[in-house]
């Protein structure tokens, strides 16, 4: 555990100190609240939970664009500039080394969460929201955004190449995302599994405000399988 | 320190390494030399756990790098061809990750920090950040990350690599300091840095080992004393024809002829110096330097890998 916190220390401040990680939060914040204003605010007159439900979904969207932009370096540069060797020729095992990423990428992307705030109060100021709505959407954001950092991490671990991971990881959030439309128009027994698959419908009742243990396994299955499969390739390295 | 037996590495079919054993005790400082693609890197690689072997034994301390990698990470330090430093930290904050990383008690890192620091000549470096740091200095510091938990064996892979004269220099006496201390594996293409650094050579080539031992033993090897240089008053002719006589002289090469003396070079079986001496003073031919041929481990090395001299 002391070095999963090690890594992921270490990695937070190249987050911290790199201009990389801000332009990206910017870029996200920015795009956030034109969703916002263009979409989730405007229009016919809504209910106040209404507009935070099309908050959510606007965010949670972004959040998942950004955690491919972010991940997207975690070990793929590790490998391109060659540091990754001081960490294979530590003590430290493949799993924390992919943990300590995980950790210090989510603590990051939560930063652009933290960064989306002024939008509910801005709901709560105009209008009338529960607090528990609140803090539904925002677990369901950071879920989502667990499962894309997880995914784009094992993206970043098929190559040396960043562009390559982004658009490697982009792919497999694009495929879970499709399967949810995918689902309308597909048959029975198919329809079943691809909604199962789709990362949407499992979001949906967090951003309504309602919290279900089994959407929640959703999300944590698709991270376990993600890092268990970005460990795997870290250890496949060493025998290729 | 170091025992390797049968050692292969396949990249899909292509054999990096094949059959190579070799053994390394503690304290030796020894040199690994090949040319490109001979199999250097991957070697190292294999030996810092940074990549599994296919086949054959590694034993680092007692321990088998495929059964227990964890506890010889414990104990090497490995230097990469790259130095594996990350720009945005400060020297100081770099090392006290590696320490950490590589298991040093928290209350003992900064003392261990400074120790690196200081025999890697960095300490004025300590709270620079390494990206504004020159390329000398940040293999210094991929060197102090390999010695920062005070490792017993130290793997560098071409440590001079890229760096000027002076700084070549520096790298060479810094590796020098650390002899007795640990024991050290080190490859280089900088072959007369290496014959002044190390007590013994391996030589690799086409992923195969070609030849092991002292210089003097791989010289003996190849049943030639190496080139001599001689400087000596006098015309050619005569100095040639006389050294000619000598037993165990092969070949007489006449390197310059600058008013009243002559520079010649001399290939031999043995180390015929002394012999040389005595038959040049007996003739009262004035000797003004006697010398064994520079790049003379070159010479070795490339009679070995390609059967010719430099």
């Amino acid at each position: 555990m002391n070095n999963v916190l090690l890594i992921a220390r270490r990695e937070l401040g190249a987050y911290l100190r790199s201009m990389g990680g801000y332009v990206i939060i910017a870029v996200l914040l920015f795009l956030d609240g034109l969703a916002f204003n263009a979409f989730a605010v405007a229009g016919t007159a809504k209910k106040s939970s209404e507009v935070l439900a099309d908050f959510f979904f606007w965010t949670s969207g972004i959040g998942m664009a950004g955690a491919v932009f972010l991940s997207m370096r975690l070990i793929a540069e590790e490998r391109q500039t060659g540091t990754v060797q001081l960490l294979y020729s530590s003590p430290v095992h493949d799993r924390e080394i992919v943990l300590g990423k995980f950790f210090a990428a989510l603590a990051f992307l939560c930063l652009f969460y933290a960064g989306t705030a002024y939008m509910p109060i801005l709901v709560a100021v105009y209008g009338k929201i529960s607090l528990g709505h609140v803090l539904s959407g925002y677990l369901g954001l950071l879920l989502v955004g667990a499962s894309s950092l997880a995914v784009g991490l094992f993206g970043s671990a098929l190559t040396k190449s960043q562009v390559v991971a982004a658009v490697s990881s982009g792919v497999m959030c694009v495929a879970l995302t499709m399967c949810w439309i995918v689902a309308k128009v597909v048959d029975r027994p198919f329809t079943d599994i691809v909604t199962g698959l789709a990362w949407f419908g499992h979001f949906e009742p967090f951003r309504q405000g309602l919290v279900h243990l089994k959407h929640s396994v959703y999300f944590g299955l698709v991270t376990f399988v993600a890092l268990f499969a970005a460990t795997r390739v870290l250890e496949a390295r060493r025998w290729r | 320190m170091i025992q390797v037996d049968g050692l292969s590495k396949y990249y899909g079919e292509h054999a990096a390494i094949k059959g190579v054993s070799f053994t390394i005790n503690s304290g030796e400082v020894v040199g690994f030399l090949g040319l490109n693609g001979a199999g250097k890197t991957t070697t190292l690689k294999v030996l810092g756990c940074v990549l599994l072997p296919t086949s054959g034994r590694v034993i680092v301390d007692g321990f088998d790098v495929t059964r227990d990698p964890h506890e010889i990470r414990k104990r090497i330090g490995y230097l990469p061809d790259t130095p594996p430093v990350y720009d945005e930290m400060t020297v100081g904050e770099y090392l006290a990750f590696v320490a950490k990383l590589r298991g040093v008690a928290v209350a003992n890192v900064a003392s261990f920090v400074a120790d690196a620091e200081k025999k890697t000549a960095i300490t004025d470096k300590h709270d620079d950040a390494i990206s504004t740091l020159s390329h000398g200095y940040r293999q210094r510091v991929g060197l102090a990350q390999a010695l920062v938990h005070k490792p017993k064996l130290l793997i560098l892979d071409e440590p001079t690599g890229g760096l000027d004269p002076v700084q070549i220099v520096e790298m060479r006496e810094v590796i020098k300091g650390l002899k007795g201390e640990h024991t050290v594996l080190v490859s280089s293409h900088i072959l007369g840095e290496i014959s002044q650094i190390c007590d013994r050579y391996l030589v690799v080539q086409g992923g195969e080992l070609i030849a092991q031992g002292t210089e003097a033993e791989l010289s003996d090897k190849l049943g030639s004393g190496g080139p001599i240089e001689i400087d000596c008053i006098g015309t050619a002719a005569p100095v040639i024809e006389l050294l000619k006589k000598l037993d165990g002289v092969i070949d007489i090469t006449l390197i310059k002829l600058d008013g009243q003396n002559v520079s010649l070079r001399i290939d031999a079986k043995s180390d015929l110096r002394p012999q040389l001496v005595k038959a040049l003073v007996q003739a009262d031919i004035g000797v003004l330097r006697v010398d064994r041929a520079a790049h003379r481990l070159e010479n070795i090395f490339l009679k070995l890998t390609h059967g010719k001299d430099a």
